[in-house]
């Protein structure tokens, strides 16, 4: 039998070989680009045994709206090719039942934690944004405006190019921490609405979120979700992913975060090259939660190759013919 | 919070057998997995020759070894198919000992019945042979195929009482018929711990609650990530003082095994 464990005990992430992994997000500095997603990663305290959460980048906590949320019924999610449909329903303890039970922990990591937000209405969204403002502590928001499976709010924000800047406003209007906006796949192009939340005052894009999806069973003719459609996430939909960086990052001026299906550093690296800033893996961590740190590891091993000092060099060096 | 000590752990496999019809036992070599394990308690198994079909899959935990635990699974999909093909020498990525497990009884304390459906009987094992207080098993199946490690439960003094469908093997009927009997003749100073299907679980948490006799029972749901992010295996728990309200709470974290009386039937599907 040997450790599982395949993260890079023998060199931290920043370890002292002149090569410089961090990266800005807004006003925020990332020791190294390699955040968990939203929603695949709890609130950190249950990762603590498996994996050292101060070699990732940063912790991206479940969203959290102003009161509890009960979430869907079940099933909530069902394995496909390649990829899981999720439909949990935002599950969650409210901004106040957040603070008391998680906040001690996370404010005590040495990496930025940063809080998705949501809410049902645009002044609900700045009510939160105010709570974790007064807080103190928090590294950026992460403004959630394109949850599939919530009846209100979510998508229906994220979706719609007017209510994208409202939220984004509002939130600008009453906090100076960094904003993230988490945008929706489910557009017919994304640079509008990149340049909508660019504009409204977002200090970066997290792309994507989930794509509205659906499965059967067969036998009994029923959905397999208890809410019938969900959110499709892992690996079958990186190239989706991939090109909406693309575009959006040749929209903005604003750092774009890269998500959907990472599995290993190359994955991470493609997002990269396409454009992101940084990168955040999701689905993968519910099967190898190991995968952030492994992912750090190999996007070092591919600059030591490429004689790459800083990971800056990386981003956005795809070499699309005009 | 309720945490367990867990470990991620690639290990070896030391045999890997057909028990009988669809049914398989998989002993695992994970010396420092063994000892931290609690009766209930589950593995969460990542069959690393599977490609496209990503997740894990939870098996609750039968025996335990020195330096060995095995788990007793039956064929039913893509996952255990592959499973099934694996042989000695191969490895497996796991995550274990998960969740909370049951409380084992005291010597002097209340006598356990065991209630067990099918594979459930697999969750129970542990229980029985920590149990410093012996009970009586009770075994239900469809078929005699289905009936599972009854000469163990004896191996270790326990009363097994075996009921199937069909009639094949033991009393003809379900699993709760002889329970009810059982309980007619006496409820005070006995407890239920109960694992099997949601359907079976649903009765014996009737009948717990009818006769007033206290009973843990192992949930079964469907599960992703086993460690209590996701939210996929959640049931719904009553809440506060008067248990008025309820909650979903995670079968792989404050559970699999909860106090039956904190389920919220009406809403269990």
């Amino acid at each position: 039998m040997k450790s599982r464990v395949q993260s890079p005990k023998s060199k931290a992430p920043n370890a002292e070989d002149g090569v410089n992994l961090s990266v800005q997000i807004g006003g925020l500095t990332l020791p190294n680009p390699v955040m968990v997603a939203s929603g695949t990663f709890g609130y950190g305290v249950e990762y603590v045994q498996l994996l050292d959460l101060n070699q990732l980048g940063a912790v991206v906590v479940k969203g959290i709206r102003l009161h509890p949320v009960r979430g869907n019924h079940t099933p909530r999610t069902v394995e496909v090719a390649s990829g899981l449909i999720n439909a949990i329903g935002l599950q969650g303890p409210g901004v106040d039942g957040f603070i008391k039970k998680y906040w001690p922990f996370l404010k005590t990591l040495k990496v930025p934690t940063i809080i998705n937000i949501w809410g049902t209405t645009v002044e609900e969204y700045a009510d939160v944004a105010r709570r974790f403002d007064a807080l103190g502590g928090v590294g950026a928001l992460e403004l959630n405006v394109s949850c599939p499976n919530i009846k209100a709010g979510g998508a229906q924000f994220g979706t719609d190019l007017r209510l994208i800047a409202q939220v984004v406003a509002a939130c600008r209007k009453v906090t100076k921490l960094p904003l993230i906006t988490k945008m929706s796949p489910n557009v017919v192009s994304i640079a509008p609405f990149a340049r909508a939340a660019a504009d409204a005052g977002s200090d970066a894009l997290s792309i994507m979120n989930s794509y509205p999806a659906m499965a059967i069973d067969i036998e009994t003719r029923q959905p397999k979700l208890a809410n019938v459609t969900g959110g499709l996430t892992g690996p079958c939909i990186k190239p989706i992913a991939i090109k909406l960086v693309w575009e959006a990052a040749s929209a903005v001026k604003i750092p774009v975060i890269g998500m959907g299906g990472i599995q290993d550093a190359a994955d991470a690296i493609e997002f990269m090259v396409a454009g992101a800033a940084a990168v955040a893996v999701g689905t993968a961590n519910f099967y190898e939660p190991q995968t952030p740190l492994q992912v750090i590891a190999g996007l070092r091993d591919f600059m030591e190759r490429h004689g790459l000092k800083d990971v800056k060099e990386i981003i956005g060096s795809v070499a699309v013919k005009k | 919070m309720l945490t367990v000590p867990m470990l991620e752990q690639t290990v070896q496999i030391v045999s890997n057998e057909r028990d009988t019809d669809s049914y398989f036992r998989l002993v695992l070599r994970a010396p420092q997995i063994a000892p931290l394990i609690q009766p209930g308690q589950f593995a969460h198994v990542r069959v690393l020759p599977l490609k496209d079909a990503l997740l894990r899959r939870p098996f609750s935990i039968f025996q335990v070894g020195r330096d060995t635990f095995s788990v007793l699974y039956k064929t039913i999909g893509k996952g255990t198919d592959a499973l099934a093909r694996m042989g000695q020498g191969e490895e497996l990525s796991v995550i274990a000992p998960l969740g909370h497990g049951f409380t084992v009884p005291k010597r002097g304390g209340e006598t356990p019945l065991l209630v067990a459906g099918g594979y459930g009987m697999a969750a129970l094992y542990l229980l029985a042979q920590r149990s410093p207080q012996k009970g009586i098993v009770f075994v239900g199946g469809r078929k005699r195929i289905d009936i599972l490690c009854e000469q163990e439960f004896q191996a270790l003094g326990w009363d097994v009482r075996v009921t199937t469908e069909d009639g094949s093997h033991g009393e003809k009927g379900l699993v709760t018929k002889p329970l009810q009997a059982e309980l007619k003749r006496r409820t005070k100073g006995r407890k239920l711990f109960a694992c099997g299907p949601t359907g079976m679980l649903k009765a014996v948490g009737k009948i717990a609650g009818d006769l007033d006799v206290p009973a843990e029972l192992s949930m079964d749901e469907h599960m992703c990530c086993g460690v209590g992010v996701c939210l996929t295996c959640v049931i719904p728990v009553k809440t506060g003082p008067a248990l008025r309200d309820w909650e979903y709470q995670r079968t792989c974290t404050e559970g699999p095994v909860f106090d039956s009386r904190q389920v919220e039937w009406e809403t269990v599907k």
